[in-house]
């Protein structure tokens, strides 16, 4: 690993320093990991007075129950939706800027700010924006003739809260294909010009293939987003109804640990997302940022 | 100004000292789950104990829905930062008589405090429901509902229905349904509050229909679901059938959230809803009100059970410093006076849960200025409750009211009918009363 | 711009205006439910344009919250935010700029073995691991208190990774400089590399505030007390209410007054949020 060629040469110092992180490292996350681990082998009471150790019992139980099968599926629906979805807008919307020169700012502006809105008040924004009875979006479907109810159409709770989930993310994803957009040399889109090629073709020949990195990135970013940071969108508002239509991993995890009191159970699927983590982490380092040595 | 700079000066202290302010008196917590007109009334109590004396403080705090409130307290009782007292709804008292050590018995308790408590002081079909094998009360019971129906009574008249002739039976329910629907006097007829509660659990209450094995799970933590008859599946299939026929509204899972605005925006003529619903349905509707027993299929019984109890009682958490308990008991002493009671019941429309209450009721002749407001009780104590209809007692029951709803749901979407979702049920209820089995046995 | 297509410009702002508009519209009705009256939603749509009640109803819920909903007044939830936003990015910043100044200019036993325990922060979100990090912190009776609510979020991987990337760029000269006039290793790091590093603190400062302003799972199981509810975890329960009565027009008010303080940042330091999101790269 990289440091100075010349360096200070003190004994305890460095140690110090470091003490701090590593302290809360290891109490707030190693420690409850190891934990969790521990739990998905036991079967527990919900008020903690009695304890079994059960072995792999949880994990069978949990790969049998057609529940959590269902969550794996619902997750990779809404993962995917919520990228495509915001990934899509957001570079519509960096492509647009970047051909604008002042008045860009502006709109930048008004785009970004989405970014610092807790995803819970994203859900509830959009979930007052769909109230059956009293939001403006049912009514305007209503006039085309869909009859808008997420309370019992799973599919209508989906999409609504991959709008939410994506909406905030936008700008997110605006940043940084902003950011790869402009640095693409103007002298190969110019070249390009000059050899008489219109300007959607030169989007999709030389400007997208140059953004696969940016994309590739924001790609990983956003599935990590969709399935560890949307929580609150869920809780916030279909607590992952109706009839399990919502329910993605993580929600499940806190709704059966929390709510259904089933500590096994949920320490079993906590150490299953950490298995995806960790997938997803060795994804983004090995293939994403080759450029950081670490 | 000064009380804002204040409470300013209290936040930044408590920036330093975790544990926050200490007071002089000794402060109780109160978690409930008591929101709008009931949480304003509950909080009244509480300060009309406070007021009473100077050695307590009773802090309610609201903690969301039963369900919230029941796991909030559980996740704090394992966190050893529990309150004295929780309010657990009717469903959560399987998992919580199962809890000994966690629990400090109300009989129990009086009894370390020299306060008297006679159990039979209270009504018998609340006390059965809340009583150990042996015969002892664990719990206060504190506020009891059973479900009504609610009416109103503006949309019956524009329909062309008698407002003072409720319908009786469902077979008439869905005639006046229909009828308000066509007349145009609302978009809907019905929409309901607890699909578990009433149209699953009082519904087998009511038709004098088995629900569980062993005297519906009184007779211990052997018992099984069998509540998939096929009287509960075609009563299913009608709110189905009347959903896509748009004369029934789903009103969204537990409580039906959606429902209660919807009645009382005028939307639909008709609500079934807890008899606790009375306080705010009176305080916020612009028509007029009428109550009803819950309606009964006439093909399945000639006449109808009672209805079984919902709401919930005060439970005493252990592991509070001693002084907490005493206050606790002087506290339970003061709900359980007539007047407190009486004027609890009658503001918000829980049950009369003492005898004296009733009687005092009676004396006051609330119920003759009030007509519709003995419903409630005069349902649940019309007959003689038998082993279908005395209630129920479940473990982990809060994970299996959410697993109707959400089988509920399947029906209203079309995935399943309702036999196929009462039998999924019954097969995903029984696998969690296995493990609640295992966990507690 | 490589020609001028009239048609494409016009194209353009089209395309720019319709995506503002969909990503301030819900924001938009958010404002305007706000400002009705009580009771205005129990039967109708949603309106589009303000109502008379603004005042009443930012001041109601700033100044009497709604008890029965379990939200105690808003500023004092506010306030928490405020200060858990605030202790969070100062502990992030804190601890994360001496590992990286410990890892980049010492050499020392386990230095790697070091740097990958914090890595592994990055693959253990709270949210995977909610029950027995909840756990830990009931056992150390950390449960309503400032403390709890933030130490467990204050490890970060990705400032310290940005510290280093950093403090590796910096010229080697400059310390050996400092070292030839006699500056220790603390001396350094306070005259020397802290200025430096002014531009990326306050940029990742931006990007940590809201970070701890938007935190929702944690705050909800640490505090049982109201007097530590922040205002994010807050307005759940008050959405909840919404559906059962229809309250709304508070209910956006402290809907929008919970999402004002970390978007005002956002607008105001666009440039330092910029930098902070796109060079941290998450």
């Amino acid at each position: 690993m990289q440091t100075k060629r010349t360096i200070f040469s003190n004994k305890g110092l460095p140690y110090l320093l470091l003490a701090p992180q590593l302290a809360v490292t290891i109490i707030f996350f190693i420690w409850p990991a190891a934990q969790a681990i521990k739990s998905s082998f036991e079967r527990e009471d919900p008020f903690g007075l009695r304890t079994t150790f059960i072995w792999f019992d949880n994990y069978t139980r949990l790969f049998a129950d057609p529940t959590y099968l269902n969550a794996f599926g619902r997750t990779l629906i809404f993962a995917v939706g919520v990228t495509f979805i915001s990934m899509a807008i957001a570079l519509l919307m960096a492509v647009a800027v970047n051909r604008l020169l002042r008045t860009g700012k502006i709109y930048t502006t008004l785009l970004v700010w989405p970014y610092a809105v807790a995803p819970v008040v994203a859900g509830i924004l959009w979930w007052f924006m769909f109230n059956p009875s009293i939001g403006i979006l049912p009514y305007v479907l209503g006039q085309f003739g869909i009859n808008w109810n997420h309370r019992i159409v799973g599919n209508h709770a989906m999409i609504l809260v991959i709008i939410a989930a994506a909406w905030k993310q936008i700008s997110y994803n605006f940043l940084f294909f902003l950011a790869g957009l402009q640095s693409i040399p103007a002298s190969l889109n110019e070249a390009a010009a000059i050899d008489g090629a219109g300007p959607f073709k030169r989007f999709w020949t030389i400007v997208f293939p140059l953004l696969s990195p940016t994309t590739f990135f924001l790609l990983i970013i956003n599935v990590n987003y969709a399935m560890f940071d949307t929580f609150g969108v869920i809780d916030g508002t279909t607590s992952g109804g109706p009839n399990q239509a919502t329910n993605i991993l993580v929600y499940k995890v806190y709704a059966d640990g929390f709510l259904g009191l089933n500590i096994g159970s949920s320490a079993a699927q906590s150490v299953i997302l950490m298995l995806i983590v960790i997938g997803l982490v060795f994804v983004q380092f090995r293939y994403v940022e080759r450029r950081v040595q670490y | 100004m000064s009380k804002t700079l204040l409470a300013t000066g209290t936040a930044l202290a408590t920036l330093l000292a975790s544990t926050g302010a200490s007071f002089a008196q000794t402060e109780i917590a109160w978690w409930h789950a008591m929101s709008g007109e009931l949480g304003a009334k509950l909080e009244e109590v509480a300060q009309g104990f406070n007021d009473t004396q100077d050695d307590y403080e009773i802090v309610p705090v609201y903690r969301g829905t039963y369900g919230e409130t029941l796991t909030a307290a559980i996740a704090a009782f394992r966190a050893n930062e529990q309150p004295a007292i929780v309010q657990v709804y009717e469903v959560g008292t399987g998992t919580m008589m199962a809890a000994e050590g966690a629990v400090y018995p109300v009989y129990q308790l009086m009894a370390d405090n020299g306060l008297e408590f006679d159990p039979a002081n209270y009504l018998s079909s609340v006390v059965g429901y809340y009583s150990d094998t042996e015969g002892n009360i664990l719990s206060l019971p504190f506020n009891s509902s059973t479900p009504i129906m609610y009416y109103n009574k503006d949309v019956f008249e524009e329909a062309g229905l008698d407002p003072e002739t409720p319908p009786a039976t469902w077979a008439e329910m869905e005639a006046a349904m229909n009828q308000i629907v066509d007349s145009g006097a609302a978009p809907c007829g019905l929409t309901t509050a607890w699909i578990s509660w009433i149209h699953t659990e009082n519904f087998s209450a009511l038709h004098d229909l088995p629900y569980g094995t062993m005297e519906n799970g009184f007779g211990g933590l052997g018992t099984e679901f069998v509540m998939n008859n096929e009287h509960l599946a075609t009563h299913w299939d009608n709110l189905k059938r009347w959903q896509d026929e748009g004369i029934f509204r789903y009103g969204g899972p537990e409580g039906g959230p959606d429902a209660q605005p919807l009645f009382l925006a005028g939307e639909c003529g008709l609500f079934m809803n807890s008899s606790a619903g009375r306080a705010a349905i009176v305080a916020n509707a612009d028509f007029e009100v009428g109550f009803a027993p819950l309606p009964y299929y006439d093909d399945v019984i000639d006449s109808p059970m009672n209805s079984i109890i919902g709401g919930a009682t005060l439970w005493t958490l252990q592991g509070r410093p001693a002084e907490e308990y005493a206050g606790v008991a002087a506290f339970y002493d003061y709900l359980s006076s007539p007047e407190v009671q009486a004027d609890w019941h009658q503001f918000t429309g829980y049950l009369p849960i003492t005898n004296a209450s009733y009687e005092l009721g009676q004396e006051q002749g609330y119920y003759e200025e009030n007509p519709g407001s003995d419903t409630s009780i005069l349902q649940m104590t019309r007959v003689e409750p038998n082993e279908n209809s005395k209630g129920i007692r479940f473990g982990s029951y809060t994970q299996i009211r959410a697993l109707i709803d959400e089988e509920f749901e399947a029906v209203l979407a079309g995935d399943k009918t309702a036999q196929e979702a009462l039998d999924s049920l019954v097969t995903r209820g029984n696998a969690l009363l296995r493990e609640f089995e295992a966990a507690n046995g | 711009m490589v020609e001028n297509r009239p048609w494409l410009n016009v194209a353009t702002h089209l395309i720019l205006i319709i995506g503002v508009a969909i990503v301030v519209f819900p924001v938009y009705i958010a404002f305007i439910a706000s400002t009705q009256a009580p009771g205005t939603f129990y039967r109708s749509i949603t309106p589009l344009l303000p109502g008379p009640s603004m005042i009443d109803n930012y001041w109601e819920m700033l100044t009497t919250g709604m008890s029965t909903a379990g939200a105690p007044p808003l500023w004092l939830m506010l306030i928490n935010s405020t200060w858990m936003a605030i202790i969070i990015t100062v502990g992030k910043i804190s601890i994360s700029i001496i590992s990286a100044y410990a890892i980049v200019y010492f050499k020392f036993p386990f230095r790697t073995f070091a740097f990958w325990i914090i890595f592994i922060t990055l693959m253990l979100p709270v949210e995977v691991r909610i029950i027995p990090t909840f756990a830990v912190v009931s056992d150390l009776g950390l449960l309503n208190s400032y403390v709890g609510l933030t130490l467990p979020l204050i490890a970060s991987a990705t400032a310290t990774f940005l510290f280093r990337q950093f403090f590796l760029t910096v010229p080697d000269e400059l310390m050996e400089a400092a070292r030839v006039d006699g500056a220790g290793p603390i001396k350094f790091f306070k005259d020397i590399l802290l200025p430096l590093s002014r531009t990326n603190i306050a940029a990742l400062s931006v990007i940590m505030f809201i970070y701890g302003w938007v935190q929702y799972l944690w705050p909800l199981l640490v505090t049982t007390d109201s007097r530590y509810y922040t205002v994010v975890m807050g307005i759940k329960r008050l959405a909840a209410r919404g559906d059962t009565e229809p309250q709304w027009n508070l209910i956006m008010a402290a809907v929008i007054l919970a999402m004002l303080p970390p978007v005002l940042v956002v607008i105001f330091m666009q440039r330092l949020f910029v930098k902070g999101l796109v060079e941290t790269e998450k």
